[in-house]
């Protein structure tokens, strides 16, 4: 064997682009690692795992690594070429006429075609504020899904926005849906009456999909970041989304979905929608204590199931959920291993809502909070698209591979009892995610047929470009159960461990 | 009202960073426009992010710089001399090109310059003289940009030196500039010997008495900016190549020359030397630049270059925002074709105030208009429009007097924006010539440079820090 690592200085290319030229260096025979990759301290700690050493190198987070174990010096060399010819392949730049130079900021955009009306931000976070703010500057409505702002630019940004009239969705702002067009991470659902405003991407992907499987279509899905609601952005976005929603003629009913906001902004949400003269569904991820009375076209629910359910009742439509139902087996602790922040915050309240003490990078609770995100701590929940894990990587619903590795290592868990995952689909997310992930089932189940239990929320709509039919059946077909929401699944797995909070407490 | 409402009007996406989600917009048949960004200059980020908060501010800045730089008029009001012109211009004061500098940091080429003019000026009797007082610290050494002056190369005035005036119509402002010596073996490339202080004293007592005549029996000042529009037209970008600009400079003169009552032998001379001089029209060019930068200055805020000037040893620039302060880095090294005889290591660094041709929207911003010119770096007429096209990512505007033609007479790119060099690390395209690095041998060359990155950086975060 033989290890090879090279450090390349201030050389940016993004983290989809070095995923694809991992790829392709481990497709090369002989080749038993491969990684190139921003040198972020995720990945640094993922190559120094394999046994590379970096003493010395130093490298700063605008350097690129390769990382090659090979069998052989050929191979290595074919490894290095393979990622070369990734790295400066065809340039996925439009070009527009000949000779035309593809411009280089979203000024220059602006001044080259005056129909944009949106930019999509997806640089590395520590350079977003400038893109948002030009864009901004630019004219320019925003999709921001850059994580890694300050809440203070955010905040900022949001201001200069409402003074100029604009959206900005974001900062970590993973979907949209404007005019039936699909932004980040999103679903083929079907055009319809119901606008959505979220603070929250896997929401709004829920939610919509929800709806759409009883045949209730989208006007638009507003998505605006997970902290718009934060007391120091104070809804900034959420209360314009809402105002245009009002003003949108194909909308007749508004759906608000956020993780449980403090409670002067909470007040202003509902002061917000009562304002608007359409019935709205204010969907906070878990319980909320509000003053005085709810206005009468508002209703408030404390889960997505139950924002999309009520959504569909306004519209005279139902929504199933599935029927299906564990049994309680061996006890044990439960695992929540996500790509969708909401989702996961979705499960840990069902799950919590049976007693059991949640740790997780994303807690319900700040003393709940996870202390190593690589060590499960009894009940744990990690959402694999928050910012520590995803700097310099792509997100988990594109590249879920640290899942999937820790998927494989829960499972071995004598401890772990039931697993819950999500699977996302639609636009942006991965072609085939069932593909890797039903192994890695089929494996975990194989080694313990009779003590643990897995099961899945498979978020996505019919005409999802991956076969949401298929994509479930291969799940079932390697063990696990399918729900088609994250509180079901989540009910689903802790059922089967009903018994495990002595044993955890003990 | 949105400048650009979204809700109801199809997406059309400028995408920035992951293709994925360009692609995924192409597939649901969304107009999308990639653009095509890299991580801004390191050591810049912070700043960026500090302005980019004041976006706001810095644009309205901006255009007002822009508004300066559209609306300059430079006109040619006459010729002087330099130690009646410039206010504290005294017989031991030097101004040279660039950024300051003093003697034991001076390079060949600017020491030649210097021991040069002393000769010239009779400070010194030897060059060895010339030299020892200049290290002795006898000379008073002054950059010409902070005297309202600019100078080719070395760019070294002295006490007695005619210069070109050129009056800013729009602003009032006046700026000042030599009158151009020639190719080759030339004060301004550091050469000193007799041929070269000859050529110096016949411009000061026959040259420029007969461009004064003429332009007085002119009347009417000549229009420089209508001129070099014409120039841009005609083959040059106003920097490396002024045969246009000169031969309708000639052409503008021509008959006020024949009616004026200098000696004709005089006038036959200075006509015989601007006709074999290409470059003649270079420094009048340069005063025109400097009228309408300086005319630009001094707006708060404002990230627009307002000077970008070399000494041979440091590169310096100025933002409109940030007053008299220099930004300076090590002056590049150039890439060009050289003279028989010389070669790459003959080769001085990048020296000169031509720079204020890139400045005001010409010159390397202008080399669409100049394809000949491009056979200096060994490219072909597609580099120079490709050249031109990347100016207008860093540029905040168009000049909407200097047109290119190959381009569909687009102005070409005016305004430098030292905020977009470092936040897209596109660097200003410049053109210029090659100074032997040794004092008195003079032109080598001419080719291309890259400005040092860290003067722009160091303005940026000058600027942010200014806010």
């Amino acid at each position: 064997m033989t290890d090879r690592l090279i450090v390349r200085r201030d050389t940016y290319y993004d983290s989809v682009t070095l995923m694809l030229a991992s790829s392709d260096a481990e497709d090369v025979e002989g080749v038993a690692f491969a990684a190139a990759v921003t040198a972020t301290p995720v990945n640094l700690s993922l190559i120094e795992a394999q046994g590379f050493d970096l003493t010395g190198e130093n490298p700063g987070p605008n350097d690129l690594i390769v990382a090659l174990r090979a069998s052989s010096d050929d191979a290595a060399d074919a490894a290095e070429r393979a990622i070369t010819a990734r790295l400066t392949g065809p340039a996925d730049v439009a070009t527009g006429a000949p000779g035309e130079i593809p411009p280089r900021s979203f000024r220059s955009a602006t001044r080259r075609n005056t129909d944009l009306n949106l930019a999509f931000v997806s640089v590395p976070g520590r350079y977003a504020t400038v893109e948002v703010a030009q864009a901004l500057d630019a004219g320019l409505n925003v999709f921001c899904f850059s994580d890694g702002l300050s809440l203070s630019d955010e905040a900022a940004l949001k201001k200069i926005a409402v003074g100029r009239d604009l959206l900005l969705m974001g900062a970590d702002c993973g979907t949209a849906i404007v005019d039936g067009v699909g932004l980040g991470f999103a679903n083929a659902v079907e055009r319809g009456p119901i606008g959505v405003v979220g603070a929250s991407g896997t929401g709004i992907q829920e939610v919509t999909c929800l709806l759409d499987s009883a045949g209730l279509g989208n006007s638009h899905a507003i998505g605006v970041g997970g902290r718009d609601l934060s007391s120091v952005v104070g809804g900034a976005m959420t209360l314009r989304g809402m105002e245009l929603l009002d003003a949108d003629e194909s909308t007749s009913a508004i759906v608000v979905i956020s993780k449980p906001p403090d409670a002067s902004v909470a007040a202003r949400v509902i002061e917000a929608a009562a304002r608007t003269g359409k019935p709205v569904v204010v969907g906070f991820l878990g319980p909320i204590a509000l003053e005085g009375d709810t206005p009468a076209n508002v209703t408030v629910v404390d889960s997505l199931e139950a924002a999309a359910q009520e959504a569909a009742r306004l519209e005279g439509g139902k929504i199933e959920i599935s029927s299906l139902q564990s049994e309680a087996r061996t006890p044990g602790f439960v695992r929540g291993l996500f790509c969708g922040g909401s989702l996961c915050y979705e499960a840990m309240n069902v799950v919590a809502a049976t007693g059991r003490r949640i740790s997780s990078n994303v807690p319900l609770e700040p003393e709940l909070r996870l202390a190593d995100v690589e060590s499960s701590e009894g009940d744990t929940f990690i959402d694999f698209g928050e910012d520590e894990l995803t700097e310099g990587r792509a997100h988990p619903m594109i590249d879920p591979s640290l899942r999937n590795e820790r998927l494989e290592r829960e499972g071995r868990d004598p401890e772990v009892g039931a697993i819950v995952l999500d699977v996302v689909l639609g636009y942006g997310a991965h072609p085939d995610p069932a593909d890797d992930l039903a192994r890695v089932v089929s494996e975990a189940l194989g080694r313990r047929p009779d003590d643990l239990t897995i099961a899945v929320a498979l978020c996505g709509a019919k005409r999802d470009p991956q076969s949401i039919d298929d994509q479930a059946k291969r799940l079932e077909d390697a063990g696990a159960y399918v729900t088609r929401n994250s509180a079901q699944a989540a009910r689903v797995a802790v059922a089967t461990v009903a018994t495990t909070t002595e044993r955890a407490d003990g | 009202m949105a400048d650009r409402p979204l809700l109801g009007h199809r997406p059309n996406v400028a995408n920035e960073g992951l293709a994925l989600f360009a692609d995924e917009l192409a597939q649901q048949g969304v107009p999308v426009q990639r653009i095509d960004w890299r991580p801004p200059a390191p050591g810049s980020e912070h700043a960026l992010a500090r302005l980019a908060l004041a976006t706001e501010r810095i644009t309205e800045a901006n255009d007002r710089a822009l508004a300066r730089l559209q609306a300059a008029r430079p006109l040619v009001a006459g010729i002087g001399r330099a130690g009646d012109l410039i206010e504290d211009m005294d017989g031991r004061t030097l101004l040279h090109a660039g950024p300051p500098i003093e003697w034991p940091d001076m390079s060949g080429p600017l020491r030649g310059a210097i021991i040069g003019a002393a000769l010239y000026e009779e400070l010194a009797d030897t060059p060895d003289e010339a030299a020892s007082r200049a290290a002795a610290g006898d000379f008073n050494f002054v950059p010409c940009h902070e005297r309202g002056a600019v100078g080719p190369m070395a760019g070294v005035v002295s006490h007695s030196m005619p210069m070109w005036i050129v009056a800013n119509e729009a602003a009032g402002n006046r700026a000042l500039c030599t009158l151009n010596e020639g190719l080759g073996k030339v004060l301004r490339y550091g050469a000193y010997d007799g041929e070269v202080l000859d050529r110096l004293r016949w411009m000061r007592d026959v040259l420029a008495h007969v461009l004064g005549s003429a332009l007085e029996v002119l009347g009417e000042p000549i229009d420089l900016r209508a001129m070099l529009a014409h120039a841009l037209q005609m083959g040059d970008e106003g920097h490396n190549r002024n045969r246009a600009g000169t031969s309708l400079l000639l052409r503008e003169l021509h008959p006020a020359l024949l009616t004026s009552e200098e000696p004709t032998s005089d006038k036959v001379e200075a006509v015989r030397f601007i006709s074999g001089n290409d470059h003649f029209f270079l420094n009048l060019v340069m005063a025109a630049g400097k009228a309408t930068a300086d005319s630009a200055s001094g707006i708060g805020g404002s990230s627009v270059v307002v000077a970008m000037a070399r000494n041979g040893t440091e590169f310096g620039i100025r933002l409109s925002g940030t007053g008299d302060e220099w930004f300076t880095g090590p002056a590049g090294e150039i890439d060009g074709l050289y003279l028989a005889g010389f070669g790459p290591e003959d080769a001085n660094l990048d020296i000169g105030d031509s720079t204020i041709t890139e400045t005001m929207g010409i010159g390397g911003m202008a080399m669409a208009a100049a394809p000949a010119i491009v056979r200096f770096v060994g490219g072909s007429p597609q580099d120079a429009i490709d050249a031109t096209r990347s100016m207008y990512e860093i540029t905040w505007g168009e000049s909407e007097h200097y047109q290119v033609p190959s381009l569909g007479f687009r102005g070409t790119p005016l305004g430098i924006d030292a905020r977009a060099v470092v936040h897209t690390g596109v660097l200003p395209v410049v053109n210029t010539g090659i100074a032997h690095r040794e004092p008195g041998i003079g032109q080598v060359g001419a080719g291309l440079v890259d400005p040092p990155m860290e003067a722009f950086v160091a303005a940026t975060r000058a600027l942010a820090d200014a806010l």
